[in-house]
């Protein structure tokens, strides 16, 4: 089965540096044991092609059925130098929403 | 001891919105008023401005804020806390005390916090041992030290918490964390012992919540949005906070916004890394430990916070003079927006090379696109595309590159694809770029000062 992301979460996206955090929240526990099982640090690694060129980390915080990404390595520099539109990762959340997830039953 | 005190946040950095502090104030009890002004960058701004005018290198808003605020505050009691002091808080201070006889009112206590802007001091605290290494790239500070703008150690609460025990109105400070700004009123509220870690990250988790404003009040909210009412008039946050170590975030009734479960998460994790290892110079707090329950009506219960000791270290924030960058754009319409405007970037980039400018980057995006997710973007079928900017970038150590590349982008409308418009702006001008450079420094090399200024 498929389920679009945004159906189940929504979240909040910033800067570190050059590293974006991208912090993703699900409406319910249900959501929060899918986003946990099937969102993985590899699975968003993939789904930023292009955009992340460096390592992805990825922390649970259960209390807020949240997961937290560190893309390292994402925003052309960061801060001042990058010459980006979206220089903070402002808009990284939305984007790791419209992921699909394929979830077994 | 107080039962409870409402500490409300009227500023989420240096430009936001300017009535929302005096909102929070008129519109029902509040005890603390607490203001961030910091960003990263806006420490070398503020250093600019104080080099060419002594008097300057604050939050110039802060006074013409005051004056509003002030009658206010004094009929409520209603103390201020506010690190727009930037580099200058003795200056920010005597500003405020200028509007305050302006107004009439007397007996007005200033703390102002001092000993964070270490720029005078580095080659000093470098031989010294203290390296100053980038704590990202771990190379020595020496390879830009020529060209530092700004230095800062970011106190914590304690420096605050010492000025409101001298009896402190208004608490101006340099560089402190946005967090201490409402940790230190409820150590100071509460007694509370400083080395009761779990409290100092539950105050550090509340400062978390307040430091950015009304993004944790419906605020760039990407859950329910549409759900949020009166973002025209959005209510900023408040923390009421309890002895025990309980929190309320909640905002004032009659302003609009919302406070909700996934408001005050969305903003617990912003610009978070670790969620176990947030470390201010207070505690290192446990974000994974919080304990949020939604009230209804808007408010946020917060509780059984787990927190461990400070490191040793204070986080320095330097930032120094890289090079410049220049953007400049240009609107392409139906028929084939993007081809033109894929077609016109060529065009621009061999001019540049042909002049034999020299480049760090030239980045090239098409705004209305994909600026904002690149790769990840399906690109439609080129025939339902009505128009694209077309939006370059460049950045480079060579001021003249730089000019010059400004001087290309207008000769496309005349020199290049049709339907062309948009540069009504004029030609872009080289910017200075201000780079950061984040470092730690040994918690014995630094004392923060405190001065009473009436």
């Amino acid at each position: 089965m498929k389920i679009k992301l945004i159906d189940i979460a929504h979240g909040r996206s910033g800067d570190k540096g050059d590293s974006a955090n991208v912090g993703i929240i699900a409406y319910n526990k249900e959501g929060y044991e899918i986003i946990k099982k099937y969102l993985t640090a590899e699975k968003v690694k993939s789904y930023f092609e292009g955009i992340c060129l460096g390592e992805v980390e990825r922390f649970e915080l259960p209390n807020l059925l949240a997961l937290n990404f560190i893309l390292h390595n994402t925003l052309g520099g960061g801060g001042t130098i990058s010459l980006k539109l979206d220089a903070q990762g402002k808009t990284l959340a939305a984007a790791l929403l419209r992921m699909e997830l394929v979830v077994n039953q | 001891m107080k039962e409870k005190i409402k500490i409300a946040s009227g500023q989420g950095f240096w430009g936001d919105l300017i009535e929302a502090p005096y909102w929070q104030v008129i519109n029902g009890d509040v005890d603390y008023l607490v203001m961030d002004y910091l960003a990263e960058v806006t420490m070398s701004i503020l250093q600019k401005q104080k080099n060419k005018n002594p008097k300057l290198g604050y939050a110039k808003d802060i006074p013409e804020l005051m004056r509003r605020i002030l009658p206010v505050c004094k009929e409520k009691n209603i103390k201020v806390i506010t690190n727009g002091g930037g580099v200058n808080p003795i200056a920010c201070a005597e500003a405020v005390l200028e509007v305050s006889k302006n107004i009439g009112i007397k007996d007005l206590k200033i703390g102002v916090v001092l000993g964070d802007n270490i720029l005078d001091n580095v080659e000093t605290i470098i031989s010294s041992g203290c390296e100053l290494n980038n704590m990202e790239s771990n190379e020595s500070i020496n390879i830009i030290k020529d060209k530092l703008l700004s230095a800062n150690v970011y106190f914590g609460a304690e420096p605050i918490v010492d000025a409101l025990k001298l009896g402190a109105d208004i608490v101006i400070t340099g560089r402190t964390t946005d967090t201490g700004l409402t940790l230190a009123p409820m150590i100071y509220e509460f007694n509370w012992d400083m080395d009761n870690y779990d409290l100092m990250s539950l105050g550090t988790i509340a400062g978390h919540i307040l430091e950015c404003g009304a993004q944790s009040t419906g605020g760039n909210f990407l859950g329910n949005w549409e759900s949020v009412e009166n973002f025209a008039q959005i209510g900023f946050p408040i923390a009421e906070a309890y002895p025990n170590g309980d929190v309320i975030i909640t905002k004032h009734k009659n302003l609009g916004g919302k406070v909700s479960f996934d408001t005050v998460a969305e903003q617990l994790l912003y610009e978070i890394g670790n969620p176990k290892d947030y470390i201010t110079p207070d505690c290192v707090a446990d974000f994974s430990s919080v304990e949020l329950e939604d009230l209804g009506d808007n408010r946020v219960l917060m509780k059984n916070v787990k927190g461990f000791p400070p490191t040793k270290f204070y986080k320095v924030s330097c930032s120094y003079f890289y090079g410049y960058s220049a953007v400049g754009s240009l609107t392409y319409s139906w028929p084939k927006a993007l081809t033109k405007a894929k077609r016109a970037d060529q065009i621009l980039r061999e001019r540049l090379k042909n002049l034999g400018l020299t480049f760090e980057e030239i980045r090239t995006e098409f705004v209305g696109l994909n600026s904002c997710h690149g790769p990840l973007v399906k690109i439609p079928n080129e025939d339902e595309i009505n128009e694209i900017m077309l939006r370059v970038a460049v950045r480079s150590k060579d001021y003249n590159s730089v000019e010059r590349f400004g001087r290309e982008i207008a000769p496309l409308i005349l020199t290049g694809p049709p339907s062309v418009t948009g540069f009504a702006g004029g030609r872009p001008k080289p910017a200075e770029v201000v780079a950061y450079w984040p470092a730690l420094i040994p918690k014995v090399l630094v004392k923060p000062e405190v001065k009473i200024l009436s």
